[in-house]
C-alpha cells in the first residue's frame, strides 16, 4: 500500500555531506503494524518526515495505492502523525483539538461531533472534552494526540516515539492499546521507536534501522532469532557472538566448527561458503550450562547474576570469549555451578545464527 | 545562583551607593515633575502649595485639546500599520529557510533603530517637500507614514521574539491534519501570536506618541503634536501646565508599559 523506493535524503554538501537516509527500500501493506526501529540517528524519523511530508527526500519515490505522494504537499496527504511530543494546540479544547481534521476537511458539522464523540470512546476519554490540554495527564495528551489523528480517518497513521514520554506502567498499558486500536480501525500503523521490546510486543512487522539504512526487515520472531547481521543481532536482546569456521553451507543450513573445535548446525540466511570464518550468534536463554565434560564449549563460570525471573551465567570460555547463559529460576532447580568452577555450555543444533559480514 | 559560586554582586563595595546614585538621577526629575504639576503657583521651581488648576487649565487648552487629538490619531494608525508591517516582516524573517542576506534584511527591518534620528528626520523632510510640491496634499498622512516607518522595528522585536518561541511542530501538526498554509497562519499560528501583537502595537503606540524629532521635522503648519506643542510652550513661558500634560502622558506609558509586561507573560 505504500511503496517507499530507493528513497536517500542528503543534508549538506562536499565534505560536511551528511545521509540521513541511504537507499532505502520498503512496502507496507494495508492494516498492518509496521514500526522502523533503530538507535537515534538511525534516520527512522527522517523517514518518517517524507511520508507525513515535512521533509524531501534527495532522491527516490514513495507512492500510496499508487499514488505519488511526493507530489502532494503534507495537508494533502491522506496520512496523520501522532508527535512525540503529542504537538496539542494549547489554545484549544481537547475536543477543538480532535475536531481540527475534520474542519479542515471541510465534514459536515453533525458528522464532526459524531465523530469526536467515537474518537473519545475509542482511546476512552469520555467526559474530558471541554478540558483545555494543559489540564489532562501525559497519558491523557497521549490519548488525545491519537483520537486527534486517527478521527480523519487516515489510511496510515505515523507514530514518532509516542511513548517515551510516559513512565513505565503506563508505557506498558498504552502498548496494547495501541495495538487494540490498530486492530479496531483497521488503520495501517507506521510506529517509529528505539525501545525494541515495544517494537518486539506490536509490530507485526520490523524494519531495523542503522546509519540511514533497513538492515533488516521481517517480524519480531524472525528478526529476534534470525537476525541478519551483527548490528541486528545486538541491537535486539543479548545476543553471544562467537568466532567460527564454515564446514559446509547448504541453503539455509550450515555446519559451522567452533573455537573448541565441536562442529555444531547453524542457520545461515546469506551466502557463506564452507571455509570462511565468521561469527555466530547465539541468544543467551537459548544455551544452558552443563557439566564440562557435555559441553560444546568449556570454560570457567566468573560469575553469577541474579535477574529475580532468571539467573545470568557468566562463563569465560577456554578461547578468550565472555559467554552469558540466561537460565530460569525454576523453584525445582538444583543450583548447576558456582563462582569459579570448570562448567560446559551447549545449545541445540539450528538456534545459531550466521551473521553477514 | 550568586550564592553557589560564593559571588553576591550586593556584597560588593559602593553597590548600594551606585544603585542609589541611579535611581535618584532616574527618578527624581520625574517625580519633581509629578510634584510640581499640582502646583498652586505659576513656578515649576516654588512650590506654593496644591492644586489641580494646571490640569483644568490644559484640559480646557483648545490647542492641547488638538494636539492631544492629534497625537492619538497618528498613535493609532502609526501602531496599527507598523504593526501589520511588522508581522509580515516577522514571518518572513522566522517562517522561512534561512537565506542568503538574512542578517541584512534583519538590518534593514531594523534600520530606525541605528539611523540616527535626525538623519531620517532631514531625509523625511525633503523628501515629502517634494511630494507636497507635487501632490499638493498636505494632511496628517506624512506624520501617519513617518511614524509608521520608524515604529517598525518596535513592534517587530515582540513579535519575531513570540514567533522563535512558538513550538514549530503545532504548525506541523495542523499542516498534518489537512490545513493548507493560511488555515495553518490563521488557526494555529495567529491565536499564540495575539500576545506578541498586542505587545508590539501598544509599544509603537508609546513610541510614536512620544516622537518629537522626526515630528518637529515632518509636520506642516497646525499640526502640532503633543510633544511638540510643548516644546512650543517652553521656548517661551514655563508654567506647570507642561507638567500636568507631562504627567498625564507619564501615567498614559506607564499603564500602557504595564500592560505589554502582563501581555507578554501570557502563557505560551
Amino acid at each position: 500500500m505504500i511503496e517507499i523506493s530507493e528513497v536517500s535524503k542528503a543534508y549538506g554538501a562536499g565534505k560536511a555531506r551528511f545521509m540521513a537516509l541511504n537507499n532505502v527500500s520498503v512496502s507496507v501493506a494495508q492494516n498492518e503494524f509496521f514500526t522502523l526501529l533503530g538507535p537515534s540517528g538511525c534516520g527512522k524519523t527522517t523517514l518518517l518526515r517524507v511520508i507525513a511530508g515535512f521533509v524531501d527526500p534527495t532522491e527516490g519515490t514513495v507512492t500510496m495505492d499508487g499514488d505519488n505522494l511526493l507530489a502532494l504537499p503534507p495537508h494533502r496527504r491522506p496520512v496523520n502523525t501522532v508527535f512525540q511530543n503529542y504537538a496539542l494546540f494549547p489554545h484549544l479544547t481537547v475536543r477543538q483539538n480532535i475536531a481540527f481534521g475534520l474542519e479542515m476537511l471541510g465534514k459536515p458539522k453533525t458528522e464532526i461531533t459524531d465523530t469526536v464523540e467515537e474518537m473519545m470512546a475509542l482511546v476512552q476519554m469520555e467526559g474530558m472534552a471541554d478540558r483545555q490540554t494543559s489540564q489532562i495527564s501525559g497519558g491523557q495528551q497521549q490519548r488525545v494526540a491519537l483520537a486527534r489523528a486517527l478521527a480523519p480517518k487516515p489510511k496510515v497513521l505515523l507514530l514518532d516515539e509516542p511513548l517515551s514520554a510516559l513512565d513505565f506502567k503506563l508505557r506498558k498499558s498504552m502498548q496494547i492499546e495501541l495495538k487494540r486500536l490498530q486492530t479496531e480501525t483497521g488503520i495501517t500503523f507506521i510506529f517509529v521507536t528505539h525501545d525494541q521490546e515495544e517494537a518486539l510486543t506490536m509490530s507485526d512487522r520490523i524494519a531495523v534501522m542503522h546509519a540511514g539504512s533497513i538492515r533488516q526487515i521481517g517480524p519480531p520472531r524472525e528478526i529476534y532469532d534470525h537476525p541478519a547481521e551483527r548490528f541486528v543481532a545486538d541491537f535486539i536482546g543479548d545476543t553471544n557472538f562467537l568466532p567460527v569456521k564454515i564446514v559446509t553451507a547448504q541453503g539455509s543450513e550450515a555446519q559451522v566448527e567452533l573455537g573448541s573445535g565441536n562442529r555444531v548446525a547453524a542457520r545461515l540466511n546469506n551466502a557463506h561458503n564452507g571455509g570462511d570464518v565468521t561469527t555466530l550468534a547465539v541468544r543467551p536463554e537459548h544455551a544452558r550450562v552443563v557439566p564440562e565434560a557435555d559441553g560444546l564449549m568449556t570454560g570457567r563460570l566468573s560469575n553469577l547474576v541474579y535477574f529475580g525471573t532468571d539467573t545470568h551465567y557468566h562463563v569465560d570460555l577456554d578461547d578468550g570469549i565472555r559467554f552469558v547463559v540466561r537460565v530460569q529460576n525454576n523453584t525445582d532447580m538444583a543450583r548447576v555451578a558456582a563462582q569459579g568452577d570448570r562448567i560446559g555450555v551447549t545449545f541445540p543444533a539450528g538456534v545459531g545464527q550466521v551473521l553477514r559480514d | 545562583m550568586a550564592s553557589d559560586t560564593g559571588f553576591d554582586v550586593k556584597r560588593q563595595y559602593g553597590f548600594s551607593t551606585i544603585a542609589v546614585i541611579c535611581f535618584v538621577s532616574l527618578y527624581l526629575p520625574v517625580i519633581l515633575l509629578v510634584v510640581y504639576s499640582f502646583n498652586a503657583g505659576s513656578s515649576v521651581a516654588i512650590w506654593e502649595g496644591f492644586s489641580l488648576q494646571w490640569y483644568r487649565s490644559a484640559w480646557a487648552n483648545d490647542q492641547v485639546q488638538d494636539a492631544t487629538i492629534r497625537s492619538l490619531v497618528i498613535a493609532f494608525w502609526a501602531a496599527l500599520i507598523s504593526t501589520s508591517v511588522a508581522v509580515l516582516a516577522a514571518l518572513a524573517t522566522t517562517r522561512v529557510r534561512r537565506f542568503r542576506g538574512y542578517s541584512a534584511v534583519f538590518a534593514a527591518i531594523n534600520q530606525p533603530l541605528m539611523v540616527p534620528e535626525i538623519v531620517t528626520a532631514v531625509a523625511l523632510l525633503i523628501f515629502f517637500a517634494g511630494i507636497k510640491v507635487q501632490t499638493g496634499y498636505t494632511g496628517l498622512g506624512y506624520l501617519i507614514l513617518a511614524h509608521s516607518a520608524f515604529c517598525i522595528p518596535f513592534a517587530y522585536l515582540p513579535i519575531r521574539a513570540r514567533l522563535q518561541g512558538m513550538d514549530l511542530t503545532l504548525e506541523q501538526a495542523a499542516a498534518d491534519l489537512y490545513a493548507s498554509s493560511f488555515q495553518v497562519f490563521r488557526r494555529i499560528t495567529l491565536p499564540q501570536l495575539w500576545p506578541g501583537i498586542l505587545a508590539g502595537a501598544m509599544l509603537a503606540f508609546v513610541i510614536s506618541l512620544d516622537d518629537v524629532v522626526i515630528t518637529e521635522f515632518v509636520k506642516s503648519a497646525g499640526q502640532d503634536t503633543l510633544p511638540t506643542y510643548m516644546l512650543g510652550q517652553l521656548r517661551r513661558v514655563v508654567t506647570p501646565e507642561v507638567n500636568a500634560i507631562s504627567t498625564v502622558l507619564l501615567a498614559l506609558s506607564v499603564t500602557m508599559v504595564i500592560a505589554f509586561f502582563f501581555v507578554t507573560r501570557i502563557r505560551k
